[in-house]
C-alpha cells in the first residue's frame, strides 16, 4: 500500500515536471498543446475512493495551474475529469468489480478498451479546459477544433507511454 | 440532522465535485484577469437587471406612504380651497373670519374593510370619534363620492357605501342643473341609477353627475359619475339614467371624511320647518 502510494507520488511529480518543462513548450502550429499530465488520473487504481480521486484531481490541476499561472483553470478541468472517471468506467466496463490493486492499462484490458476509456476522459477534460480558457462560446468551433487536435496528441502520447514505460505491468 | 448526514453521505461525491468546481472557478475569477473581466462584465448585466427589478419593487412598497402623503396634500388643498368655505355674500354681514366661516373640513382616512358584492355594502374607516368623526358625515375619495358615515366607535367609523340600497344621495346634472336621486340597484358595482328625473330633459351619454348639496351631507359639486345609458322606455313621467361611478369601489383605499360644521344648523332648521 505504502509502495503503491509512493509510486503514484513519483508519477505525479514526473508528469507535472514533464508537462511544465517539456510539453508546455511544445506548441504545434501555435495552439495545439498536449496535456499528458491527465495520465495520472487515468492510471489511478480502481479501488480508490471517489472522494480521494477528486482530491487528487484537484491537487494535480492546482499544481499545474501554479506553474502555468492560470489558477483554477486546469483545476476545474481535472476535477471535472475526476468526476467523470467513475461514470465512464461504469459505462464502458463489462464486469462489475475490478481486481484489487489493479489500475487501467492497455495490457490488462486491451487496446480498444483503453482507447475508449482514455479518449472519453481526455476529450472531456480538454473541452472543459478550452471552454474555461476562452470563457465564452463565441468561437465554439475553434474551441472544438483545438480540443480535437490536442486530444489526438495527448492520446498519442498516452498510448506511447503505455507501450514504452508501463509495459512491464 | 441524521437525514442531512445521510444525504451528504449518499451524495458526497457530487457535493465534493461541486465544491471543488466552485472553488476552482473562484480561483479562476479571482486570479485571472481575462476571466475576471468577462465575469464582472456579465455579472454587471445580471446585477443591473436585478437592481432594476428591485427598485421597481421598492417603489411599489413605498406606494402606501406616497399615497398617504398625496392624500394629506389633497385634504390640505381642499381645506384651503374656496369651496370649503361658506360663501357669505350677504351685504349685511361683513365678517371674514376664515375659522368661523369654514363650512367643510376634509379628514383623510383609510378604508380598512370594504365589500362590493352584497346587496347592502358597508365600509370601515380607520378613524372614529377620537378623530372627530360623527354620524352623517360624507365620505368622498379624490375621484368621487363614496358614502355616508353610519356609526362611529372610538377609533373606527362604519360607512354606508354608495353601493347600498338604503342610501339615497341627492345629485344633479352638472350642465343642466336638473336634480334627482342616486340609488344603487344591487347588481353591478360600477353603476348606479339616477332616478326621479323629469322626463322632458335631454340627457346625453357622458354627461357629468355631481352632488347637489341639498342633503347637507355632501358639499355641492362632488363628482358622482357619468351617464352611461338613458332609459326612456319607462311609461311614467320620471326618467331613469344609468350612471357609471367615477370611483372604483373595488380598489378603494384612501378616502376623505367631510365634516360639515353647519350640518346641525341646517338639519335643525329643516326639521323645525317640516314639523310645521
Amino acid at each position: 500500500m505504502i509502495k503503491l502510494f509512493q509510486r503514484y507520488i513519483l508519477l505525479f511529480i514526473i508528469l507535472v515536471l514533464l508537462q511544465v518543462w517539456v510539453l508546455n513548450n511544445i506548441q504545434v502550429s501555435g495552439y495545439i498543446n498536449p496535456y499528458l499530465y491527465v495520465l495520472f488520473i487515468l492510471l489511478l487504481p480502481f479501488q480508490i475512493p471517489n472522494w480521494l480521486l477528486l482530491v487528487f484531481s484537484f491537487l494535480l490541476g492546482l499544481v499545474i495551474d501554479m506553474f502555468c499561472d492560470t489558477l483554477g483553470m486546469h483545476a476545474s478541468a481535472t476535477v471535472f475529469m475526476g468526476f467523470l472517471r467513475p461514470i465512464v468506467l461504469q459505462a464502458i466496463s463489462t464486469r462489475d468489480t475490478f481486481e484489487a490493486g489493479t489500475f487501467p492499462s492497455i495490457h490488462l484490458f486491451g487496446f480498444n478498451w483503453f482507447i475508449k476509456y482514455s479518449l472519453l476522459l481526455v476529450f472531456s477534460h480538454h473541452l472543459f479546459l478550452f471552454i474555461v480558457e476562452a470563457y465564452n462560446f463565441n468561437a465554439f468551433y475553434l474551441i472544438l477544433w483545438r480540443t480535437l487536435v490536442s486530444t489526438f496528441f495527448t492520446i498519442l502520447l498516452i498510448v506511447l507511454s503505455q507501450y514504452i514505460i508501463f509495459r512491464k505491468q | 440532522m441524521r437525514s442531512l448526514l445521510n444525504f451528504i453521505h449518499t451524495y458526497h461525491f457530487i457535493i465534493l465535485f461541486l465544491l471543488m468546481e466552485f472553488f476552482s472557478f473562484f480561483l479562476l475569477i479571482q486570479y485571472n484577469d481575462y476571466q475576471r473581466a468577462s465575469f464582472l462584465n456579465s455579472s454587471n448585466q445580471i446585477s443591473g437587471s436585478v437592481y432594476k427589478k428591485f427598485s421597481g419593487m421598492n417603489q411599489y412598497l413605498s406606494l402606501k406612504e406616497k399615497n398617504l402623503q398625496l392624500m394629506n396634500f389633497i385634504t390640505d388643498s381642499r381645506n384651503a380651497s374656496l369651496t370649503s368655505f361658506k360663501q357669505e355674500k350677504v351685504p349685511l354681514m361683513n365678517v371674514y373670519d376664515s375659522i368661523y366661516l369654514q363650512q367643510y373640513q376634509f379628514v383623510p382616512a383609510l378604508v380598512i374593510n370594504n365589500s362590493i358584492n352584497k346587496t347592502n355594502n358597508y365600509l370601515t374607516l380607520n378613524i372614529g370619534r377620537k378623530q372627530g368623526i360623527d354620524k352623517g358625515m360624507a365620505v368622498v375619495s379624490p375621484f368621487g363620492i363614496v358614502g355616508v358615515v353610519k356609526e362611529v366607535s372610538a377609533n373606527y367609523a362604519s360607512v354606508i357605501s354608495l353601493l347600498n340600497q338604503n342610501l339615497k344621495v341627492s345629485a344633479m346634472f352638472k350642465e343642466s342643473g336638473y336634480f334627482g336621486s342616486i340609488n344603487w340597484n344591487g347588481s353591478n358595482y360600477q353603476y348606479v341609477t339616477f332616478s326621479e328625473l323629469p322626463s322632458h330633459i335631454s340627457v346625453a351619454i357622458g354627461d357629468t353627475i355631481i352632488t347637489s348639496g341639498y342633503s347637507a351631507m355632501f358639499p355641492k359639486g362632488e363628482l358622482v359619475g357619468f351617464v352611461s345609458e338613458v332609459d326612456k322606455s319607462e311609461t311614467g313621467e320620471f326618467l331613469e339614467v344609468k350612471v357609471q361611478l367615477a370611483v372604483d369601489f373595488k380598489r378603494l383605499q384612501h378616502v376623505m371624511v367631510i365634516k360639515n360644521f353647519l350640518y346641525q344648523e341646517q338639519m335643525q332648521l329643516e326639521t323645525e320647518s317640516s314639523h310645521d
